[in-house]
Parts: structure tokens; C-alpha cells; sequence
């Protein structure tokens, strides 16, 4: 296998990866030396875009209060993540007395675990995609619904009474929006009629699928932003941690790095809705192309995928946190009646509109 | 039939003032350059205060040394926290009347919590806040100020 590497396509490279660890190790072993360098890649991976989410975060907040955020530590403030972690990684770890030692500990690791397992089937780029499963949107919404199991053993084990509402509002939340997360890819899949990311991916090869379907995949995506900004506990539905109402929700207990954990949980799962988003409704890293017009395809084909799949993410975090700085958090009644009463009947017809739309086959195409 | 029209508004009324509210906060992150915040330590040179700003208490003087402040001491009473404390003297006229005057006016810094009700209540506006805030001192022994200079005396009332 001789050595080529394209940023455009990723998948002669892996092959040669492959291939040369192959020839030089027994298979089992070959595997073994895979699964430790796309984990170590992604625990880097993991590090940097959980600190610059929140760099990305502070600086968004601010400027939308016409502020200017943090400016210190380096150049516009680029540092000052890095100089937050290590002062959380130097912080003391206060172990609670009453607290149930086994599972306060455990809780923050099946946090990061589950963002850590969705990672893993997410299309960064052409060929660069650790698992291509055939139900890659089942397996990203099955796993980051484990996260909330750590949400509530953090509240619990914690013995104190903010920690438990706070996970009981947050169980009772993802619960009840992961329906509508699910709902809504649900009439995405009958559209591209797979679950596998990278079909649905290269189906939107000639027109991205939120354009392909219209009104229903239109409805379909503002339901995923509303339902998926809940599902990660977000501002304008961050009950759970309700500053104001509950200290810090079900991480008042917590400290040091084992906070940090939680937090940096929060980010990364937010970039995981964000990319399934993009992956979903915009393309993923496939650039965009418009029928009929040729030059202008060929023009988008020299942004590298990777570029486009980093943009479009970009883009819908940027649009989650234009929505927690806006609005107000709502009141647990108030939420409960947005996702039944609202969402999820919605996209239900949604579903069946869409259905209806393939079967008669009106959406828009070759 | 009419239950399901306003379930339509509702939804409709509701995507209409969120985005009304996306449009303002859309409107401030899009002018980073209007931002508000004073760049302190940077701009010191070049800082801007407010007329309204609550520094620290000072006695205006005019260029022939002299104040307004009678001694009265309502200020005194007034403040909250005992910051002030009027020094008074009893000065004999020539024509036999004695007469009370401002000896020295003491305010302590450390103890002001600036509410301000001093100014507020003084009878012949002898007494303002400054702009000045910058009031760090190793010893807190500096934060108690003699207000009234040396050798000033009342400002004459125009009769």
C-alpha cells in the first residue's frame, strides 16, 4: 500500500494506516494499536474543543452583552481556558462525608464516557470516520441518552438536596426532549432512507437534505435545535443547573477536576448535537453544492471537508449560544407543556408529512 | 375549530417574539466594536468618570483658602457609620458675640460606605463627592483625612 495523503480524502491515508500496521503486527494486535491511536487522537481532540468551546462560549456571552470577555491571558484572551484547567486540576478534590463514595465518583466518568462513545461515529471528514455504523443516528442518540444515567447518580450520591432536584429536573428533561430529538431525525432517515451517517452524508451530494425535504425537514430542524438545546441542558432549559434556584444543579458537590469533567461533558456533547446536526440537515463535510450551477460546485469542492464539516458545526453551536443568551429559562411546567403538548405532536405529523412527501415524491431533486 | 387556529397562533406568536429577541442580542454580537466596557489599567490615562460617581467626600476651596462648611454638623449626624467627625471651635468677635467655627473636619475613608446622605443634607453645600477613586494606601491610618485645609477659614457671606 504505497503512502498517499489527500485532505480531501481521507481514506487512502487510513488504508495505508492500516495496512501498515497490518503488515508489521498479528490482526488482534493491529486492532488494538488502532483503537489506541483514534482514542488518543480523540482524548486530544476531546481537550481542545471542550476548552475552546468555553473560550467560545465567554467570548459569544460577551459580546452579545456588549462586553468584551476574557482578554488577559494571551492574545484576546486565547489562554485563558488552558490557565482555567490547570487551576481546576490544581484544585483540591473535597470528598463529600455523606455522600455515596462509589457512584459520586463514578458519576462524572459515565458522563464524559457517553460524550466520549458518540464521538466515535460522528463523519469528521471523507474516510476520516472511527466507526461507520449502519444505524450511526441510532447509536448517537442511544449513547448520549446514557448520559443523563450520570446526571442522576452525580445528584443522588451527592446527599444534598440541590444536587437531587437538579438531576431530577434534568432526568425528567432529557427524557422527555430526546423524544423529539429522536422524532425529528426520524423524518430525516426517511428521507435519505438510511441510518447509516456516511450514506446519508454522500446522499446530500448534490443538495443538503434541510433544502431537499423543505417545509418538513425545515420544521424537522427547529425542532432538533429547540429539543437538542434541552437535551444538553442549556440555557434557555438549564434547569438543572439553575444558578439562581439550585447553586450549580447536580454538580454543587463536585470540585476540581471532577468538575471539570461535568463541564467539559456539557461542551462536548454540544458539539456532538451541533455535528449531528450539521451531518444531518446541512451535509456534514460534503460542500455545497447546487444543481445546474457547475462551476460554482466546483469552486465549493476546493474548501477541504474538513473545513466545511468544522464550519457548519461552528455555525449551530454558535446558534445554541445565541439561543442561551437570549431567552430566559423556562419553568419546569413551561417545558414539560413546549415538548408535549408542542414538539412532539408536531413531529409526529411532521413524520408522517415527510412520508408522504418521499412516497409522492415531492421533495426537491434530480 | 377555533381551539386548533390558536394552537397555530400560539406557535406562530411564539417563533415571532423569539426572533424579535434574536435580532437584538444577533444586533450587539454582530457590533463588537460597541462595546461598553472601560479597558481600566490601559485607558487610566484617558478615563472618562461620571459626574454622578461617588469617589471619596472633599471640600471644595476656593483660590482665597476658604470653604463653606459652618460646622453645623449635620453631616456628622447623618452618616450611618460615625465616618465623619466636625471639629468645632468657639472664636470670639471683636463686638463681644462668640461664634462658632469649623476647626477640623475629619473623614474616614475606610469607614465611608458613599450613601451619600452627608452632601445630600448639608445646609450650605460645603462638602461634594469627587471623582477620584483610586484610594489604595499600605496604612489604613491614610484613610482618615483632614478635609478643611490648613489656615482656611469660612467664606464670607455675600450680605
Amino acid at each position: 500500500m504505497p503512502f498517499t495523503f489527500s485532505i480531501y480524502d481521507f481514506t487512502g491515508f487510513t488504508q495505508w494506516v492500516d495496512a501498515t500496521l497490518r503488515g508489521a503486527c498479528s490482526p488482534f494486535w493491529a486492532t488494538l494499536w488502532e483503537m489506541v491511536i483514534v482514542g488518543v487522537l480523540f482524548l486530544a481532540f476531546y481537550a481542545v474543543v471542550g476548552l475552546y468551546l468555553v473560550y467560545a462560549e465567554r467570548k459569544v456571552c460577551a459580546f452579545i452583552q456588549n462586553r468584551v470577555g476574557p482578554n488577559r491571558v494571551g492574545p484576546y484572551g486565547f489562554f485563558q481556558t488552558i490557565a482555567d484547567l490547570i487551576k481546576l486540576l490544581m484544585k483540591e478534590i473535597i470528598s463529600i462525608k455523606q455522600a455515596d463514595k462509589l457512584l459520586f465518583n463514578l458519576a462524572p466518568f459515565i458522563v464524559i464516557v457517553t460524550s466520549f462513545l458518540a464521538l466515535a461515529a460522528i463523519p469528521f471528514a471523507k474516510g476520516l470516520h472511527p466507526i461507520d455504523l449502519n444505524i450511526g443516528v441510532f447509536y448517537v442518540m442511544a449513547i448520549s441518552s446514557m448520559g443523563v444515567v450520570g446526571i442522576l447518580l452525580a445528584g443522588w450520591s451527592s446527599n444534598s438536596k440541590y444536587s437531587l432536584l437538579g438531576a431530577m429536573r434534568s432526568g425528567a428533561q432529557i427524557i422527555s426532549y430526546e423524544l423529539s430529538v429522536g422524532m425529528s431525525l426520524i423524518a430525516i432517515c426517511v428521507l435519505a432512507g438510511s441510518m447509516q451517517l456516511s450514506v446519508i452524508v454522500e446522499q446530500q451530494r448534490d443538495l443538503w437534505f434541510i433544502f431537499k425535504g423543505h417545509f418538513p425537514a425545515i420544521t424537522a430542524f427547529i425542532i432538533y435545535m429547540i429539543a437538542a438545546t434541552a437535551e444538553t441542558n442549556r440555557g434557555p432549559f438549564d434547569l438543572a443547573e439553575a444558578e439562581s434556584e439550585l447553586a450549580a444543579g447536580f454538580h454543587t458537590e463536585y470540585s476540581g477536576i471532577k468538575f471539570a469533567f461535568f463541564f467539559l461533558a456539557e461542551y462536548m456533547n454540544m458539539f456532538i448535537v451541533a455535528s449531528l446536526a450539521a451531518t444531518i440537515f446541512w451535509g456534514g463535510w460534503m460542500p455545497l453544492h447546487i444543481p445546474g450551477l457547475e462551476s460554482f460546485n466546483h469552486v465549493m469542492d476546493f474548501i477541504p471537508p474538513v473545513l466545511w464539516y468544522i464550519g457548519k458545526t461552528a455555525v449551530i453551536i454558535l446558534i445554541m449560544m445565541w439561543f442561551k443568551w437570549t431567552f430566559p429559562r423556562l419553568r419546569i411546567d413551561q417545558l414539560l407543556n413546549l415538548e408535549w403538548k408542542f414538539l412532539l405532536p408536531i413531529s409526529l405529523v411532521n413524520i408522517l408529512i415527510m412520508a408522504f412527501i418521499v412516497l409522492m415524491g415531492w421533495y426537491i431533486g434530480l | 375549530m377555533r381551539e386548533i387556529y390558536n394552537y397555530f397562533k400560539t406557535i406562530f406568536f411564539a417563533l415571532k417574539s423569539l426572533w424579535t429577541g434574536m435580532k437584538v442580542t444577533g444586533a450587539y454580537f454582530f457590533k463588537p466594536w460597541k462595546i461598553v466596557t472601560q479597558q481600566y489599567p490601559e485607558n487610566r490615562e484617558k478615563l472618562q468618570m461620571f459626574e454622578r460617581t461617588k469617589g471619596e467626600l472633599v471640600m471644595p476651596h476656593n483660590e482665597k483658602n476658604e470653604h463653606q462648611c459652618t460646622g453645623c454638623g449635620i453631616c456628622e449626624m447623618n452618616c450611618p457609620n460615625g465616618t465623619i467627625i466636625v471639629k468645632t471651635v468657639i472664636n470670639e468677635t471683636p463686638d463681644g458675640k462668640k461664634k462658632k467655627a469649623l476647626d477640623k473636619y475629619i473623614y474616614n475613608l475606610g469607614m465611608c460606605t458613599f450613601c451619600g446622605l452627608c452632601v445630600k443634607t448639608c445646609p450650605s453645600d460645603a462638602i461634594v463627592f469627587s471623582n477620584k477613586f483610586e484610594h489604595a494606601v499600605f496604612n489604613k491610618n491614610k484613610l482618615v483625612k483632614t478635609l478643611n485645609k490648613e489656615g482656611s477659614t469660612l467664606k464670607k457671606r455675600a450680605e
